[in-house]
């Protein structure tokens, strides 16, 4: 099955959680749509969530939570749906 | 006071540090891992690291600066505006360490940041607060008695809710009585609590702030600043005098706006904010902001006072020195804060290195800045990379000295607001002065819909 990476689309701090007080948006194993947020990035104060892009199962986070990311790093692969 | 820590970074620590060294003052810049190079740093007398790009690791930890102000000697802090300049922690712990805060005492900072003591401490200064009611009200007739005195139209929210559930707006009696049931019904179900407040609703207003020094024994206004035009409640452009208030007003407010610093014994500049109502002309106090403002220069532009300077002279132990009837305005300031965002797609911030610079000069116009070739614009601060503030003998003047201004602005490697900002100088509502507080996100709304409608692609 092929793979699709998420990337950040701009530099910034990524956060697995909308907030430090909730889940995280997605676990590995999970089925997403494309529109759902697998993350959010935090760039200059303003907060952006990231979409998976494509419709799939979540296979493993690449980047940590809390960390520092560019923009084309890869966040999240995912397996797409057949 | 002979060596100033600045604790913060960007235009406004450049701002402080050149304020401190018109005194005679030494500076000392603080720097995160991202900021060693940048232009607070530089232009200090000495520069200590904090730690991590992020402001959680650096600009925030209250404990660092202040063992960054006892490395390098320093005998007070300036905590400029955002991060820990409102947090009476760090004001204490400032003051713990033997040191100077350039600010009011940690005790005033907690009293006027919490919204509910604030409007206590206006109400016993006899300074305006939006009418409403302090209980909950459980029936209609009670219901209609408290309207009588809070006047339409009223706002009804449950006593016991949130976000906004259940809020009703009415305009006279006989709406209270037909929604007054339902509403309380509502609550009752939803929050197992049928109580209900009732507030002023105004529907549309102003947001006019007083600019006010206080030594801790006297205080005095240096007159009002407009801060309508806001993007999810950040304001874009400022300016001062206020178009949209007339003499009466003014004098009522900047009266009322000592009263509540005489009240708590202010000491240093801060700001208090108003709504004013723009059907009946009424001012309400908001919220006091116990620190420098970004908008400041406009009131240094009409009064020809140095602010900062002035707040330096007070923490310093220097009485204010200037009556209120020295303080006069001449002509019409106007700032526009420029941000590394892109206006047309959804003012996502854009970080970069940055390539050619060019900053507006020339009479009356001043540009405060961190920008310089070379430098970059960081992912982990707030996106303002300059304010571009502009004095003329009137408003029209102003504001065609500050199209002329804009126009002179370059900043390569990066996007900006800048031409979204000269859009906004022609758009009629602006050059006649009528807006309020919904105005530049509905023309925002407007301007980003498909064209048809003159908007821009």
């Amino acid at each position: 099955m092929p793979r699709h990476e998420v990337v950040s689309p701009i530099p910034g701090v990524f956060y697995r959680r909308p907030d430090p007080n909730s889940p995280e948006y997605v676990k590995p194993g999970q089925t997403v749509t494309a529109d759902d947020p697998v993350g959010l990035v935090e760039v200059m104060k303003s907060f952006h969530p990231v979409p998976a892009g494509v419709a799939g199962a979540v296979v493993d986070f690449v980047a940590e939570g809390d960390s520092v990311v560019d923009a084309g790093q890869v966040l999240v692969i995912l397996e797409v749906e057949g | 006071m002979k060596r100033l820590l600045v604790a913060n970074r960007g235009e406004i620590a450049v701002r402080i540090i050149r304020a401190a060294r018109d005194l005679g003052i030494e500076t000392v810049a603080v720097a995160s891992e991202a900021d060693l190079d940048a232009a607070h740093a530089r232009l200090a007398d000495t520069v200590v690291p904090i730690g991590p790009a992020p402001a959680t690791k650096s600009y925030l930890l209250p404990a660092g600066i202040v063992a960054a102000a006892r490395e390098a000697g320093a005998d007070a802090v300036h905590p400029g505006y955002g991060f820990l300049s409102e947090r009476a922690d760090f004001a204490a712990a400032v003051a713990d360490a033997g040191l100077t805060f350039v600010g009011p005492d940690a005790s005033v900072i907690e009293q006027m940041g919490d919204k509910v003591r604030a409007r206590q401490v206006a109400m016993a200064a006899g300074v305006p607060t939006v009418p409403g009611t302090v209980d909950g009200v459980s029936d209609v007739s009670a219901a209609v008695a408290a309207a009588a005195e809070v006047g339409y139209p009223v706002m009804l929210k449950a006593a016991a809710g949130g976000g906004g559930r259940g809020i009703r707006v009415v305009n006279d009696e006989a709406e209270l009585r037909s929604a007054f049931p339902t509403a309380s019904g509502e609550a009752a179900s939803a929050f197992g609590d049928g109580r209900m407040y009732l507030e002023r609703f105004i529907r549309s207003a102003r947001h006019v702030e007083v600019q006010v020094l206080g030594d801790g024994t006297d205080a005095i206004h240096v007159f009002e600043r407009e801060c309508s035009l806001q993007r999810r409640r950040q304001k874009v452009i400022e300016e001062a005098p206020a178009p949209g208030v007339d003499a009466d007003i003014r004098a009522a407010m900047t009266a009322a706006a000592v009263r509540l610093c005489r009240e708590v014994g202010y000491r240093s500049a801060g700001t208090c904010e108003f709504l004013v109502d723009d059907d009946t002309g009424e001012f309400f106090f908001i919220e006091m902001n116990t620190r420098i403002q970004v908008e400041h220069p406009v009131t240094e532009l009409i009064t020809g006072i140095d602010l900062v300077a002035r707040q330096l002279r007070i923490a310093s132990g220097e009485p204010l020195n200037i009556g209120q009837s020295d303080v006069t305005k001449r002509g019409h300031a106007v700032e526009f804060r420029i941000c590394a965002e892109d206006p047309d797609r959804g003012f996502m911030p854009g970080p970069g290195r940055i390539g050619h610079v060019e900053l507006p000069g020339g009479p009356w116009v001043r540009t405060d800045t961190w920008l310089r070739p070379g430098g970059a614009v960081s992912p982990f601060y707030d996106s303002l990379i300059a304010k571009v503030v502009v004095w003329g003998e009137d408003r029209p003047t102003a504001l065609r000295r500050a199209r002329r201004a804009l126009g002179e602005f370059t900043v390569e490697g990066v996007p900006t607001t800048t031409t979204l900002l000269t859009e906004i100088i022609d758009q009629p509502w602006f050059a006649s002065g009528e807006f309020n507080t919904g105005t530049l996100e509905d023309w925002l709304a407007e301007r980003a819909k498909p064209s048809g409608t003159g908007a821009v692609a």
